[in-house]
């Protein structure tokens, strides 16, 4: 037991960078846009937020700034896709090469700073119930935020008549836009929100897990939330849990490096990518068809409003 | 005096946008990259002017520019094939990786003191292995629909990570002093280079592959199948084309190219294996396939361009001190305005005056 504690308590930690990630990109695909610049967004993210904590020293300014940022950059991959009707894989792709130059550029002279960053919050109660307390509360807020906004969009997506009229446009935008639900304005604004959240899920690298910046240190965790969006079947709750099992992988990789295992390093890196290869293969044979079913069913495809001839 | 802008849905696009669209893009990312540059406080004008003396001022230069487009014209055909299939093969870098990987094996334990039957060995051995890597994620998307953006992505990583720990393991060089690399491979596992330039027979092998592709999809039946399988899907499984064993095939043929690629790349050019040896050659390619309009014998021209603006990019490494990721801005800069300019090819805009409508 006492063990397992630490192990799954730093599995929610490593994981919470990937939850925010994936819960962006369920708002987008929610809306019939697919979003594959996950990886440059968070890069971008993780480098505002460092930058602007390092100048203000302000975690929480620093985290807003990163949402605008995130919010900026997606609105490019947002005009070409929806007001352009261009191809979303392509741009998201170009999406993931711009953030991720883009932030390398910017981040040159910040490698080897560091940052005070957002520290731990005691919640009083909560953290003291055994077991369930150091695991989930005790952490750093953003963590807390991070539950919220799961069980928000839980109720979100499934009561309200907003979450109704998003899961309209992707799964039908033409009825949608019948009902005069405007089909364009949804998609632009649960993109942009969930661009925004992906890069929060950036800051939350560089703010508060390793309050450093350094070259590439999302290390591909925006491709590996593109994956769990399709595990967790376009869920929040799924989401969390599929979040939290890639933390464990790699708390417990770490765990094992520190405790000097004859296992090459290079081999136990590659752990979370065969695992999310894994996870999707799982996934896709059990869900068959279904899968298919669960997907917003316009997702990737543009819309026109009238077809103009 | 303007009344107003009509949108308006094009029956056929004109040929000459067909030019005209990329050769914008890249000018209007150009641009915009220079913005940025000057944001940054480095002066655009003589960031490009290095970039451009270095890539193709003179004939090293343009012998550097070609070293560099023989990897990207060898992924991009690759990636090409998957593309017209609507496969979203994204995993050209850990392909080329891959496919360097046996190619040190073959050097390693299969050594035959003689360039020709090396040469056959380690071409066969690359391609087999990234063909073999790419096939996985081709059989899984085609079975169960397992989504081959995120496998092949997946595989990158894998790949370059199985590469590191042989170079850092069992293949590391004891005479490298600490850095991780296999031995110097022996001069009959090189490829022939020309003259004393760095230019190597990968281009040849290059060419060829390209005009035997333009051939296959043009003249034959085969060729033709891929294009309706990618087109669509429902009327080639009526006219009975077979979906697995096409994307299968497909996905173990553009594998096989870009192992070639990782082949030539470190027998061609490094002479031997170590940790990172590919800049991203694998992710160009996916723009150079896509600039190319999908047409091999594009690809070759658009591998040129980009070549040169990665040996550009090495110039403002060295004498700028810019990250080489100032390319990959203007690499997704490109692709952004080409995708922009994709509209103009399916509508016209037309400006309406208040004399038209009087």
């Amino acid at each position: 037991m006492d063990i397992l504690i630490p192990i799954l308590a730093a599995a929610v930690r490593s994981g919470t960078p990937i939850l925010y990630a994936t819960l962006g990109e369920i708002l987008t695909e929610k809306s019939g846009v697919l979003n594959l610049g996950l990886e440059g967004i968070m890069l971008m993210g993780a480098f505002t937020g460092f930058a602007v904590s390092m100048y203000t020293g302000n975690p929480w300014i620093a985290i807003a700034a990163s949402f605008l940022v995130g919010m900026i950059i997606t609105s490019i991959h947002g005009f070409l896709c929806i007001t352009m009707g261009a191809n979303q894989v392509v741009s998201g792709l170009a999406l993931t090469m711009a953030g991720t130059g883009a932030s390398s550029l910017l981040g040159r002279n910040f490698i080897g700073e560091t940052i005070t960053g957002l520290g731990k919050m005691h919640l009083p109660f909560l953290s003291e119930i055994p077991f369930i307390g150091p695991i989930l509360f005790d952490h750093d807020p953003l963590v807390y935020i991070s539950y919220f906004l799961v069980l928000f969009m839980c109720f979100f997506l499934s009561f309200t008549k907003s979450g109704l009229s998003l899961r309209a446009v992707g799964d039908s935008p033409r009825s949608a836009d019948s009902v005069g639900i405007s089909v364009v304005r949804t998609r632009y604004f649960y993109t942009l929100i969930g661009g925004g959240i992906v890069a929060i899920g950036g800051a939350y690298m560089s703010v508060a897990y390793t309050k450093m910046w350094g070259d590439l240190m999302t290390a591909g965790r925006g491709w590996i939330a593109v994956a769990l969006v399709i595990f967790a079947i376009w869920h929040p709750m799924r989401a969390a849990f599929g979040a939290y099992l890639f933390g464990g992988v790699e708390a417990f990789q770490l765990r094992l490096q520190a405790a000097g295992t004859t296992i090459p390093t290079p081999l136990l890196m590659m752990l979370p990518y065969i695992l999310t290869i894994t996870v999707l293969l799982v996934i896709s044979i059990r869900e068959g068809k279904g899968l298919i079913f669960e997907a917003p069913s316009s997702l990737g495809q543009p819309f026109y409003r009238e077809e103009r001839e | 005096m303007i009344k107003g802008i009509a949108v308006q849905k094009r029956k056929e696009s004109p040929r000459w946008l067909e030019l005209a669209i990329p050769v914008a893009g890249i000018l209007l990312a150009l641009v915009t990259g220079a913005i940025f540059l000057s944001f940054l406080g480095v002066s655009p004008v003589k960031a490009y002017r290095e970039m451009i003396i270095s890539s193709l001022g003179d004939s090293y230069g343009l012998s550097e520019t070609i070293v560099k487009a023989i990897p990207l014209a060898l992924a991009g055909l690759g990636v090409m094939l998957s593309f017209k299939m609507l496969i979203w093969n994204i995993g050209a870098e850990g392909q080329i990786f891959i496919g360097s990987l046996a190619t040190a094996a073959m050097v390693r334990y299969c050594f035959i003191d003689n360039s020709v039957v090396m040469f056959c060995l380690m071409v066969l051995a690359a391609a087999f292995a990234g063909g073999a890597w790419a096939a996985v994620a081709g059989y899984l998307r085609a079975r169960w629909r397992v989504n081959e953006i995120i496998t092949t992505l997946m595989m990158n990583y894998v790949a370059i990570h199985l590469v590191d720990y042989f170079v850092y393991g069992p293949w590391r060089d004891p005479g490298s002093l600490g850095f991780p690399m296999t031995a110097p491979f022996p001069n009959s596992a090189r490829l022939y280079q020309f003259g004393d330039s760095r230019v190597h027979l990968g281009i040849i092998m290059a060419i060829i592959l390209a005009c035997i592709f333009y051939w296959l999809f043009r003249y034959t039946r085969w060729g033709y199948e891929i294009r309706v399988i990618g087109e669509n899907p429902k009327a080639a499984d009526f006219a009975g084309m077979d979906y697995l064993k096409n994307v299968v095939m497909v996905m173990f043929l553009s594998g096989a190219i870009a192992g070639i690629a990782g082949m030539t790349e470190i027998a061609g050019l490094q002479g031997r294996l170590q940790h990172g040896f590919s800049a991203g050659y694998g992710y160009t390619a996916i723009i150079v396939a896509w600039l190319g309009r999908l047409h091999p014998l594009v690809i070759l021209i658009v591998s040129f361009l980009l070549g040169a603006l990665l040996v550009g990019g090495d110039t403002l490494q060295i004498m700028m001190r810019l990250p080489l990721s100032t390319t990959l801005v203007i690499q997704g800069l490109i692709l952004f305005f080409v995708l922009g300019g994709e509209f103009f090819r399916r509508y016209s805009i037309k400006i309406i005056s208040e004399r038209d409508s009087s």
